[in-house]
């Protein structure tokens, strides 16, 4: 499982890298301009994307478990540890606002040369660095809230897996109906 | 084709966010299938402290409880997050390259200030960089990659990142323009 080209090795790392790398440029978000008009609600493509590629992957995934391609007890679930989570998202997600990126994106910006983008990026590790010197006070924030009930939403909510999907499936679709409004009225208006 | 960059000089318009949406898709459908988990990005800059911490301060970086199991585990940059993170910096040059879209500038210094806009920059990166850690993942880690396997944590952590980022930006001066 260890050499260069297992699927768990560098080679394949690199190649699902550089597509992911290769996409977020493709979508515009190297620019922390227009991944922050999401926040102004004049430009929805980080809703867009973001929704439409988790419908993409959860469908597929379903689709493979049910033909038996993928064994859904082998892929990696986060452990809802909702305080840590909730609290951590907050940040990540004021960071975006004041800094124009979040982690994965920064990288992409600095690459197509924004130097915001590569300060962001230094950041992350100062932010690193603050959250390992107060460890000991934060140790127990990160298992904070842990949620028993169940890791996924179909255990959590008691509903088939498939009924999640159809209401993903619809509020996808309902994100850019409602983001291509906002889009229009924020052009009707001068703002972009 | 319309120029639908409305954030600076003139350019190529990005791919449509249908497009995109589906591409990336296909790339996180992809990393489930071949690896079992999704995309991240914080693994490396974590791991990329730990290594910097101990060419800096090895004994600060070694005794510190969250960093000094990491070095302590051996070349601590040598993971699979290492590896997916250099894809990302090199696919991400490879699409600006043949977009045209290359080159050296500070997004945002005409309405916030050269220093202004590079201190935000750094605010933010902090900001996130210390988040990610305690929700042990970024936007990529938990919130893309954990909302596509229906984990509680990936719509939990996607719903407090975007209800915060919506706050901030209106607190801060309404982001990046």
């Amino acid at each position: 499982m260890n050499g260069l080209f297992a699927s768990g090795g560098p080679l394949v790392a690199v190649l699902l890298g550089f597509g992911f790398g290769f996409v977020l440029e493709r979508a515009g978000f190297g620019s922390g301009c227009k991944l922050t008009a999401q926040f102004r609600l004049t430009d929805w493509s980080v809703f867009k994307v973001m929704f439409s590629a988790i419908v993409f992957a959860a469908v597929g995934l379903y689709v493979l478990e049910q033909i038996g391609l993928v064994n859904a007890q082998a892929l990696y679930v986060p452990i809802p540890y909702l305080w840590a989570i909730a609290v951590g998202g907050a940040l990540i997600g004021a960071g975006f606002a004041v800094g124009g990126y979040c982690p994965g994106t920064s990288a992409v910006g600095l690459m197509t040369g924004r130097i915001d983008a590569l300060v962001f990026f230094a950041g992350l590790l100062i932010g690193t660095y603050l959250f390992a010197g107060f460890f000991p006070q934060l140790d127990a924030l990160t298992t904070a809230g842990e949620l028993t009930r169940g890791d996924r939403l179909p255990e959590l909510l008691g509903v088939p897996e498939w009924l999640v999907l159809v209401v993903l499936v619809a509020a996808a679709v309902g994100v850019f109906f409602l983001g291509g409004w906002f889009e229009r009225r924020a052009r009707a208006a001068g703002q972009v | 084709m319309e120029n639908s960059n409305a954030c600076g000089l003139p350019q190529r318009p990005y791919w449509p966010a249908w497009r995109a949406g589906l591409a990336l898709g296909v790339v996180l459908l992809l990393t489930f299938i071949l690896t079992g988990h999704g995309l991240g990005a914080t693994g490396f800059t974590t791991r990329l402290s730990a290594w910097l911490g101990d060419l800096a301060a090895p004994q600060w970086t070694l005794a510190n409880d969250y960093l000094g199991p990491m070095i302590e585990d051996g070349s601590v940059l040598s993971s699979w997050i290492t590896w997916q993170v250099l894809g990302v910096f090199l696919g991400a040059l490879v699409s600006a390259y043949f977009a045209g879209r290359m080159a050296w500038r500070i997004e945002g210094e005409a309405s916030a200030g050269r220093i202004g806009r590079l201190l935000k920059a750094l605010a933010g990166g902090i900001l996130a960089g210390f988040g990610a850690r305690i929700a042990a993942g970024c936007t990529s880690g938990v919130g893309l990659s954990g909302a596509a396997v229906l984990s509680v944590a990936g719509f939990v952590f996607l719903g407090a990142f975007f209800a915060a980022g919506l706050v901030a930006a209106r607190l801060s001066g309404g982001g990046v323009k």
